[in-house]
């Protein structure tokens, strides 16, 4: 747990006498940072340098003269200027300190041997290095109740809490959940939440991270290791896309737990607990170790349970499947959706065998729920700090970032809240960013161009989109104060609708400012590295397109792809019709994750060969021919790819179960099944054919990545070349004009759903709550609907009984959902060939017993 | 109350002197009216030159203090400190009680000469009949035309807002003050960088002035800076309020030229205390409220002059004069100051919420019998922790000619956990042989 | 347990009308709440965290910070007898044991029939009158064992309703800005330069504005 303060350049340089040294630092830095800089660490316990400095615990104390005198200070609070003549040695500096210590001990219980933090305990550690030998206290110390459970995966122990404000600070100041906070006062105060009210925040494992002492600890991991016995390496999360930085800690070929690690660029040290406790689905019950069959090679009628079977049987079955539908339809036959999970190295495996061996374009990894690879892949990329330069202004055009993305959401929310960023947020319904946006506008769905239209253009004045003038006009004169460079977070913004309007509205905000940078606010792990490495129709490894593929990928690829292929939406209205033979689940869930279920699930039944690459049997799964099991986070090395174009290293830290392989190893085996040599034979050597073949990665040799400088990844080129996928103006989505009986629908994503991960993973599964139907209370009258009533939902693919709840946030005309939820999936709703889904609502008579669940259509 | 100068108490007799329409027969918004005659840096430079020193402890220069507010920086604020709290003080609820107009008038005339335009009066919670004077004078003045809008016909307008507290002594020291009245815990705040006149009430430059300190602005703008400094001595104009109390024949708070009058005069002297309680003597005395360091009776004849009081050792802080006499056991009197220090320590700072703490059971331990040999020394360096020595105190002198500076050190936040230090310091070195005896006598006593 | 009243409500939103800042009104706000029920139920401190615009952590946490907030219920009258070294030094601490034998009750704690919570509490600033005390904050002075018995059966038999209300009740007086003379309730971001300070010094004034 490094909290070493991040790296500065100097600008406005000082002198002062560090301990008899002359030392320059920045004007205003931190004494205590600009003290560690220079090699001099100040022991302390509140200071932290991702929060504000409060001085209290007053460990930091040392002797400064700023002219008047020396005399004891908080070195972090006190900012440098020049001549300050610093002693960190002095007799009454290491008195002062000694003293401290010796206050915070008295108190403190001496469990160090049954705490999870012996062994990795400041105040442990400090205590031998500054602390006093022998206790002067004899009197009683201070009691509490035993630990007591401040949220399902958080334990406090107020004994050992020395008050240090960092979990409450962190809880008001970086999470924005104010959850806790201290009550009474002097030598009684205490960390405590309301009554039952638990510090349910998305982000309260940082606090067990940041705690000094073993006050706050983390369930899943209580009394499961001491620290000297755990292996750790430094990876990253792959939870989601933004790429977190981690340390992996494992004991005994088990993943314990992982901590953030303070990544400037990136994480700042914090991670999500969905990220933080993901790993539990390592080793969770139902992980694939050995492939799985039917017994027999083709599919046929009778329906036989999966059952393990050998490797070599399993790839036999994979490559005489793809085989027979190369014989009966050529390359087009063949369909693969997924692949965002796996590393670059394995994406880039993968597209080689298809692309470059079988020769089929339909592959796709996204799953209809993100955007249009051409955003993504034509236009500069932006970073998170781009998106974050202090002063400056940021579009957001996507889902609840805080659901989909939390860590690009506590980056963007501290620009907000603390650098004076104007954040415009166009999300679908009120989210997570909105209390700290200059000005959150929610339009209708189907309307989102025609508001970004008025925003830019100027006009009439009214109101556009359900939005009112008053805001357009303030996003408006915002964005004429910019310095023409913006930075656009771009994501899907509802499952419901079109992303057609997203692409218009890319196109209007490209074509008037002219320094536009997108940041993709797509979740899944490495989509981003997927498009870069060619995972989606038209496109080759490094943003290439294929039309204009450069004679490398014929010289180097025994095939190329005759045409454009399909998408997700493509493959899946194919195979639903017949039209293809065999379907690759590339770790994916159609079933769950695509948002029109009832495709989804033809699609399924009208492939002839389903083949899934995965780590559980999901619903998708369930329905393969055969499933091949493969390796997972932290079981194998590579790099990933984040929102950014970040490379980031993953290294392995644990051994796959049973005889699970990685993706890439998977892509191998089953071209040389089909009699071809993919050439590809460990992770470092498929990274040197990436960094010649794509123009993206050209400059990145693996040694470069692999260098500890560059820990925090290394950004590929974002900017579009010659040759690259290009963005172009799409045609206008056509929308239709809303019928009066009929309200449009916005399905959108929470952090915990029913996926895979959540379910597999002990701290999160049964966080996912409920979804109710909601909607703006003024259309309450009309609709004869009562806050918390049930209502009926009927779209033209389904119907269903659900509880109505009034949101402020959610437009006018329209009723919102929350994807994969327990009780209700939105996905039997939606037909993903409508721009626009509309619902209709009545309201159930009141019946007497109210319980009943019923889900589904 | 004695005769000479009555600058703030004038009105004390008057039974019904709380409302508006007793004030202004009896002189009130004078002031005021002269102040808006004037333009704000005249008001502002006679205050200056009043020189009117801060009466809630600290003894800063009113004026100088205002002139710290950044010039281009708006809104400022004025926040009226009326949580006395101090051990010992009792002046600022008699002023809040009987005189309230008298107060926002003043706080008035500061608000015009600083471009103020709303203005918190922050009312000690315990205090209900003060809460109930102020709020109906300012419902009064609000009334007449006194707070408002364009006040008297002029273009000055400003909100007065009573606020009150809810029982917490720390809430007097004024970044907790600020703290409190942005609704939060009152945790004092870092100086450098949080002074409140560049950044207080919503990190706007805000001015935190004493009940007592505002009092006296409506007599020094009616009757001038002059008038005013023809009253007391050079360093300290103008008269003050002291509570005196403990074991005097009449306890009382009396209104006295500062700097002439002297601790003994206000004691002993007939018009004032008439003396120690009849067939007892002087042990010791506190000069300036619970935090000072202790006097004795060799220091009766110092002038209540800060600057004086500072150089010997003490400070006459809140104005506050506790007498003990030869009944009183210093360790129970040390061990009830430390339960009240460590009762109220806000928690921020370590050593002061632990070290108040630990001061406190050792006193407690002592008391009850259980003391040890080397207790004694332990509160000493227990002190010198929270605040690390030389210390000052008025024993000091005698063993170590080189003088300390007032304050002492601190390794916290606020002055509270040295304040702790600073009876309990002077009365171990006066009386360390009392500690002793209790030590090895090993049996409760009480006062 | 009870939420604010409408009436109550209607107040609250008429105390935080005078802060530039709702959380202002925090501590006045929870005052009103235990003026209502006489402590602080928990689904009070979620009204006045609504009000606010705070999470009721916040609430719990400022409102503990403070003496004067009782997270459980008291009895009609606290009796709050000082002992701190004025009062002490006059029989502050045998007034406290006059009285906790009386009630039969320790500081901290309230008799069984509900009528009287004592404390033992840090100076009131009554220190010429020692010994003192304050039920429900209002005062009596240099108070003998005879007068503390007086006191008890004058607030049993209602004698002192007049000048003792229930607990939780602080100024009768409420303080009332008529509208229309309320004159610039400042919120932080309001830059303006003062109009008589302008007009005082126009070129000052002129640096310091950043808009009219
Ligand atoms: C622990 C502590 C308690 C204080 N209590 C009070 C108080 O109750 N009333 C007061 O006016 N000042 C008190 N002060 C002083 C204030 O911080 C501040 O200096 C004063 O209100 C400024 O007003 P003045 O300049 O008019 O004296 C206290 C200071 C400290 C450190
Ligand atoms: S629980 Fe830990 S982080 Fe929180 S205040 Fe206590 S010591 Fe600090
Ligand atoms: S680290 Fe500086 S006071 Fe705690």
């Amino acid at each position: 747990m490094s909290e070493a303060p991040a790296d500065i350049e100097i600008t406005d340089p000082v002198t002062i006498t560090l301990d008899g040294r002359q030392v320059v630092v920045q004007r205003g830095a931190l004494l205590i940072d600009a003290c560690e800089r220079n090699g001099v660490y100040i022991p302390r316990f509140c200071y932290h340098p991702r929060m504000r400095p409060v001085g209290m615990c007053r460990m930091c104390l040392v002797e400064v003269d700023t002219g008047r005198g020396a005399s004891l200070q908080p070195s972090c609070m006190l900012q440098c200027s020049s001549d300050m003549v610093v002693d960190t040695q002095s007799d009454k500096t290491r008195k002062a300190q000694e003293g401290v210590l010796e206050f915070l001990l008295l108190n403190h219980p001496l469990d160090c041997p049954v705490c999870d933090r012996g062994g990795e305990c400041p105040l442990q550690d400090q205590t031998v290095g500054y602390g006093p030998g022998e206790t002067r206290f004899v009197d009683e110390k201070r009691h509490y109740e035993k630990p007591i459970a401040i949220s399902r995966t958080v334990l406090l122990d107020r004994e050992r809490c020395i008050l240090c404000d960092r979990c409450t600070r962190f809880a008001k100041e970086v999470a924005g959940d104010p959850l806790i906070d201290f009550q009474d006062r002097g030598s009684r105060t205490q960390v405590n939440t309301f009554p039952n009210q638990p510090f349910a925040s998305y982000f309260s494992g940082n606090t067990v991270q940041i705690c000094p002492v073993g006050a706050l600890t983390a369930e899943p991991y209580r009394f499961k290791a001491r620290p000297w016995d755990l292996e750790i390496v430094e990876s990253s999360c792959t939870t989601c896309s933004v790429g977190c930085r981690v340390t992996i800690q494992s004991s005994r070929n088990q993943v314990l737990r992982c901590l953030g690690v303070d990544s400037d660029p990136v994480n700042w040290g914090w991670l999500c607990d969905k990220g933080r406790y993901g790993v539990e689905a390592l080793n969770a019950e139902g992980r694939l170790g050995v492939p799985l069959g039917r017994g027999r090679s083709v599919k046929t009628d009778d329906e036989t349970a999966l059952e393990e079977v050998s490797w070599a049987g399993a790839l036999r079955t994979a490559a005489d499947a793809i085989t027979s539908a190369l014989d009966r339809r050529g390359p087009e036959g063949v369909a693969v959706i997924g692949g965002a999970r796996l590393t670059n190295e394995a994406q880039y495996a993968w597209v080689k065998l298809l692309k470059g061996v079988i020769g089929t374009d339909n592959l796709d990894a996204q799953l209809g729920d993100g955007i249009p690879a051409e955003i993504v892949l034509g236009l500069p990329l932006a970073t998170i700090d781009d998106a974050c330069r202090p002063g400056s202004t940021t579009v957001v055009v996507s889902g609840d970032p805080k659901e989909e993305l939390p860590i690009l959401y506590l980056r963007l929310r501290h620009a907000a809240v603390q650098d004076g960023v104007n954040l415009i947020e166009i999300g679908p319904k009120a989210g997570g960013l909105t209390p700290y946006a200059t000005v959150a506008m929610h339009p209708l769905p189907g309307e989102l161009a025609d508001l970004v239209r008025a925003v830019v253009g100027g006009g009439a004045g009214g109101a556009v989109a359900g939005v009112d003038p008053a805001s357009i006009e303030r996003a408006r004169s915002l964005l004429a104060d910019t310095d023409g460079e913006m930075t656009l977070v771009v994501g899907r913004r509802s499952l419901s609708e079109d992303t057609g309007f997203t692409a218009d509205a890319v196109s209007v905000l490209v074509s008037a400012y002219d320094k536009v940078r997108i940041l993709p606010a797509l979740r899944r792990a490495n989509v981003l590295g997927a498009l870069t490495m060619g995972m989606a129709p038209g496109v080759l490894p490094g943003r290439v397109a294929l039309a204009a593929a450069p004679d490398a990928y014929s010289t180097r690829w025994p095939a190329l792809p005759a045409g454009r292929g399909l998408d997700t939406t493509g493959i899946l209205t194919a195979a639903a019709e017949g039209r293809i033979d065999t379907l690759i689940l590339l770790g994916a869930d159609p079933l769950t994750d695509f948002p029109d279920r009832d495709l989804a699930e033809r699609a399924l039944a009208g492939a002839r060969n389903v083949i899934a690459v995965d780590q559980f049997v999901n619903d998708s799964v369930r329905l393969a021919e055969v499933v091949l099991p493969a390796a997972g986070f932290a079981e194998c090395a590579g790099t990933t790819t984040n929102i950014e174009g970040r490379i980031l290293k993953l290294e392995q830290s644990t051994t796959p179960p049973g005889t699970a392989r990685p993706d890439w190893m998977i892509a191998a085996e089953l071209a040389a099944e089909l009699g071809s040599d993919l050439g590809l034979d460990s992770v470092e050597q498929i990274w040197k054919e990436i960094a010649e073949l794509s123009p993206s990665h050209v400059d990145l040799t693996w040694e470069m990545l692999s260098d500890p400088q560059n820990r925090d990844g290394l950004v590929a080129r974002g900017d579009p070349l010659p040759g690259s996928v290009r963005f172009e103006a799409p045609e206008p989505t056509a929308h239709r004009a809303l019928d009066s009986y009929s309200l449009r629908l916005v399905a959108t994503r929470k952090l915990y759903d029913e996926g895979t991960m959540v379910g597999r993973c002990r701290s999160c599964a049964g966080l996912a709550e409920e979804t109710a139907l909601a909607m703006n209370p003024h259309d309450f009258e009309r609709l004869g609907v009562e806050d918390g009533g049930r209502v009926t939902v009927s779209s033209k693919r389904g119907s269903t009984v659900i509880e109505a709840r009034g949101e402020a946030g959610v437009p006018r005309n329209s009723v919102a959902l929350v994807v994969n939820a327990p009780n209700f999936d939105v996905g039997t709703l939606i037909d993903a060939n409508d721009a626009v889904n509309e619902v209709r609502v009545e309201a159930l008579q009141s019946v007497a017993g109210e319980t009943g669940s019923e889900g589904g259509s | 109350m004695s005769g000479g100068p009555r600058i703030v108490s004038a009105r004390w007799e008057i039974d019904d002197a709380w409302k508006l329409s007793r004030y202004l027969e009896t002189g009130g918004y004078a002031g005021l009216r002269s102040a808006l005659d004037m333009t704000p840096h005249e008001v502002h430079e006679e205050v200056r030159s009043a020189t009117l020193l801060g009466r809630g402890g600290a003894g800063f220069p009113a004026g100088v203090k205002w002139g710290f507010c950044p010039p281009d920086v708006w809104p400022r604020y004025l926040v009226v400190n009326g949580d006395e709290s101090e051990p010992g003080t009792y002046k600022d609820r008699i002023l809040m009680e009987r005189d309230p107009h008298q107060l926002i008038e003043g706080a008035l005339i500061c608000a015009y000469a600083t471009g103020i335009a709303q203005v918190f009066l922050y009312v000690r919670g315990e205090m209900a009949l003060a809460q109930e004077r102020v709020a109906s004078a300012l419902n009064e003045a609000y009334e007449a035309g006194y707070i408002g809008r364009r006040i008297l016909g002029t273009d000055f307008s400003v909100d007065v807002v009573m606020h009150w507290g809810a029982g917490a002594y720390i809430v007097g020291e004024e970044t907790a003050l600020i703290e409190s009245l942005e609704g939060d815990r009152g945790m004092p705040r870092l100086k450098p960088p949080f002074f409140p006149a560049a950044k207080g009430l919503y990190m706007k430059p805000t001015i935190v002035n004493n009940v007592e300190t505002l009092s006296n602005l409506p007599w020094i703008l009616e009757h001038g800076s002059e008038a005013y400094t023809t009253i007391g001595s050079e360093s300290s104009p103008g008269t003050r309020l002291f509570a005196i109390s403990g074991h005097v024949e009449r306890p009382g708070v009396h209104e006295v030229p500062q700097g002439v009058t002297t601790f003994r005069d206000l004691i002993y002297g007939d018009e004032y205390c008439g003396g120690i309680r009849k067939g007892h003597e002087l042990k010791m005395f506190i000069p300036g409220g619970g935090s000072a360091p202790w006097f004795f009776p060799e220091h009766l004849d110092l002038p209540l002059e800060g600057k004086v009081v500072g150089g010997a050792g003490s400070m006459l802080g809140s104005g506050a004069i506790v007498v003990m006499d030869e009944t009183t056991d210093a360790v129970s009197a040390c061990w009830r100051l430390m339960r009240f220090f460590s009762r109220e320590s806000c928690g921020e700072c370590t050593p002061c919420r632990e070290g108040t703490n630990w001061l406190e059971t050792i006193l407690r331990r002592i008391l009850d019998g259980q003391g040890r040999p080397d207790d004694i020394d332990l509160l000493l360096d227990i002190g010198d922790n929270i605040s690390p020595g030389p210390y000052p105190g008025p024993g000091w002198g005698a063993e170590n000619p080189e003088p300390v500076p007032f304050p002492p050190q601190q390794t916290t936040i606020c002055p509270l956990g040295p304040s702790a230090v600073a009876p309990l310091t002077s009365a171990i070195r006066r009386f360390r042989d009392e500690f002793e005896a209790k030590i090895a006598q090993g049996a409760a006593v009480s006062v | 347990m009870p939420r604010l009243t409408p009436e109550n409500v209607r107040r609250a939103k008429e105390i935080i009308s005078r802060y530039p800042r709702p959380r202002s009104a925090l501590i006045p706000l929870l005052h009103l709440a235990q003026e209502q029920d006489g402590w602080l139920t928990e689904d009070a401190m979620e009204d006045v965290a609504e009000l606010v615009g705070v999470t009721p952590a916040q609430v719990i946490g400022t409102a503990s910070f403070y003496e004067m907030f009782k997270m459980e219920p008291v009895g009609r009258y606290v009796i709050n007898v000082c002992t701190n070294i004025s009062c002490l030094l006059l029989g502050g601490e045998t007034l406290l044991q006059h009285a906790e034998a009386t009630l039969g009750i320790k500081p901290g704690s309230t008799t069984e029939d509900g009528l009287f919570t004592l404390e033992d509490v840090e100076c009131v600033a009554a220190c010429t009158e020692a010994p003192c005390l304050q039920v429900n904050y209002r005062y009596f002075y240099r108070v003998t064992n005879d007068d503390f018995d007086r006191i008890l059966a004058d607030l049993r038999d209602g004698d002192l309703s007049r000048d003792i209300p229930e607990h939780g009740i602080l100024s009768r007086v409420p303080q009332r800005i008529p509208t229309g003379k309320v004159a610039n309730i400042t919120p932080p971001e309001d830059q303006r330069v003062p109009v008589w300070i302008e007009r005082a010094a126009p070129d000052k004034a002129a640096a310091g504005g950043d808009e009219a």
